[in-house]
């Protein structure tokens, strides 16, 4: 287990009278790629501004290595952050702009030459010194903000939506130049996006925060496949959530039929919500399930088709391999351990502090 | 076609009020009165009364430009910082008085620095000092970098509010502290609206006569004074217009000078 290299405790911020962030823990382990995922104005942009010093918090601490550095100023940290609009220096060429971190910190001339052309070969720019700023792409200026963060080797690389103006083609290579990247350089990265599927594919942790709070944690098998509330499961992915009644353990009842499930621990006869994802709803011949219903909606998808059917008076939506046409009467199957249950929040408050606390 | 119909008035008005004018100037400036070629127009400026109103017209633009940029720069860096609403309002305010006569807000200020001015009454009630400010080669600066600083400040505050916000913190990120920040990016990046205020205040300021009319009570000539005396006074006007071109080419220089150092500012950084 790796220790943890930076850690926020209680850590709240209050914009204009709108509290973004309550009490928030987090700890990021050194050599993680942490994702903070969420919807906008969910706090994860302000988290990562706290980490980087561009915000204080109003109350909390911030610690790097052990060390307070709740009020230290962004120059005296030892990460560096790449921004979501490139944020170059268009006065000056990308040399100049890649040596900027070096030039203030006094290295030699010699050294600040080798290590230009190291990052620009690392960003996969080989050449591009005397270029100025605006003759570069969108993707080249992100390559090129990157290449003038890690040039100061710092020890975690903060990434505000570092993606998110870019195509969708070029942000799917630059995710696999990111994951790169980050394995050739052996640093943390703390990745801040609204895109789940960017979440899915790069982080070894996945943070999904709504509300100025921590939904759930983990990595991204469990956040898919275990959503610990509704919140995540509607976040993460597609999803039916269905309100259901748990009779006991491991048997929940929808729609007035009983599933057998894995889940327990709920008590006896207690309202849950129940999270199946459409992958996971089987459609079979009328009579062969659980729950019968009709189709009602048919799209290609390439990889697969998604159907709606009504059921229960509730409208499944299903991926599947085999088409149904609409219309078609099917019988709903699920397996027991594709059925997630969640306690139901109590009030508003609690829905988005999360079920677990 | 149809788009060069467009553009027919601004030919219209730039043979008529700019080429045309500037011809004549050249014309009268380069003949004499009998309308004979002839360059003592020009050699003119060397005489000692003139040349010294040129030398000191140049001292006194150069001293209210750098008062102007040293004013107008810190208060457009807090101008940029204030939330969009209020600070549109404060810029609003330092307009205002652009809105007003040129002549009369200079006018206002002679009756204001007077000996026995409104100043001077208040500071005699309070047993103060007096001040004695009107008529001096103080009083012209003084009213220089009144009329002229909100040219000074527009161009320095467009520049600024372009500048990102992450730009900024970008460099702090980088490790520069808030000093290295301003002279390593914020001032490389501002540095077109710095010459062009350098540019909307030293021009007027070194062509003005009005100004150093009415607060300099008429003792100090300016190269202004010196041309608009040989246009209304002496009526002469080959020697005015000779003397205009001998200003028009200091102006020239000063841009060129400018120019250059504008260019040399947007490629190298350090």
């Amino acid at each position: 287990m790796n220790p943890s290299l930076i850690r926020l405790e209680g850590v709240s911020k209050t914009f204009d009278n709108t509290k973004v962030l309550d009490e928030l823990d987090l700890s990021i382990k050194e050599n993680e790629f942490m994702t903070l995922l969420g919807p906008s104005g969910c706090g994860k942009t302000t988290t990562l501004r706290i980490i980087g010093g561009f915000e204080k918090p109003d109350t909390g601490k911030v610690y790097f290595d052990g060390k307070d550095i709740t009020g230290a100023a962004p120059n005296k940290r030892p990460l560096n952050t790449v921004f979501q609009k490139y944020a170059l220096f268009s006065h000056m060429n990308i040399a100049e702009n890649i040596a900027f971190g070096l030039k203030i910190k006094g290295k030699s001339k010699s050294y600040i030459d080798d290590k230009i052309k190291y990052a620009l070969k690392l960003v996969n720019l080989d050449g591009f010194e005397k270029r100025s700023v605006a003759s570069l792409s969108g993707g080249q200026q992100q390559r090129i903000a990157i290449a003038r963060a890690i040039v100061n080797e710092p020890k975690v690389l903060l990434l505000d939506e570092p993606l998110g103006a870019l195509d969708l083609k070029l942000r799917q290579d630059m995710q696999y130049e990111l994951i790169r990247l980050k394995n050739e350089l052996g640093i943390t990265f703390v990745y801040v996006t609204h895109d789940q599927e960017e979440a899915l594919t790069m982080s070894d942790t996945i943070v999904v925060m709504n509300q100025g709070y921590i939904q759930q944690m983990g990595t991204p098998e469990d956040i898919y496949n275990e959503p610990e509330n509704a919140f995540v499961a509607d976040f993460i992915g597609d999803s039916n959530i269905i309100d259901g009644l748990m009779l006991k353990d491991e048997l929940v009842e929808m729609f007035g039929v009983r599933f057998p499930c894995v889940d327990k621990g709920f008590g006896t006869n207690q309202p849950v919500d129940v999270v199946i994802r459409p992958e996971d709803v089987e459609l079979l011949e009328p009579g062969k399930g659980s729950l019968e219903g009709v189709v009602s909606h048919l799209i290609f998808k390439g990889v697969h088709y998604e159907m709606e059917v009504m059921a229960g008076g509730f409208e499944w939506l299903v991926h599947s391999t085999s088409c149904f046409p609409v219309g078609t009467n099917v019988s709903i199957h699920v397996d027991p351990f594709n059925i997630q249950i969640m306690k139901k929040p109590e009030s508003e408050d609690e829905e988005a502090v999360g079920v677990n606390e | 076609m149809s788009k060069k119909l467009l553009s027919g008035p601004y030919i219209v008005w730039m043979v008529g009020f700019t080429l045309i004018p500037l011809a004549l100037i050249v014309f009268y400036g380069l003949t004499d009165k009998a309308g004979a070629f002839t360059l003592e127009n020009i050699m003119a400026i060397a005489q000692p009364e003139r040349l010294n109103a040129l030398l000191r017209s140049l001292k006194l633009s150069l001293v209210s430009t750098a008062i102007c940029l040293v004013l107008a720069y810190p208060l457009a860096m807090i101008l940029k910082s204030l939330k969009v609403g209020r600070g549109s309002f404060i810029v609003f305010i330092f307009i205002l008085p652009m809105w007003m006569n040129f002549l009369l807000r200079t006018m206002a200020w002679q009756t204001l620095l007077d000996h026995n001015g409104v100043i001077n009454n208040i500071l005699r009630f309070f047993n103060l000092p007096e001040l004695k400010i009107i008529n001096t080669q103080a009083a012209i600066i003084f009213g220089m970098v009144y009329n002229f600083l909100p040219f000074m400040v527009l161009p320095i505050y467009n520049v600024l509010v372009k500048i990102g916000d992450d730009t900024v913190e970008a460099a702090r990120d980088l490790g520069a502290n808030s000093v290295q920040t301003f002279f390593r990016v914020i001032l490389p990046l501002s540095m077109p609206g710095v010459i062009s205020g350098i540019t909307m205040v030293f021009v007027p300021a070194l062509t003005t006569f009005v100004i150093s009319d009415l607060l300099g009570g008429g003792m100090i000539l300016l190269i202004g004074n010196v041309i608009e005396q040989e246009f209304t006074f002496t009526t002469n006007w080959n020697l005015g217009s000779g003397l205009s071109l001998v200003l028009m080419v200091f102006i020239l220089i000063s841009m060129a000078i400018l120019a250059k150092y504008d260019k040399e500012g947007e490629g190298a950084a350090f």
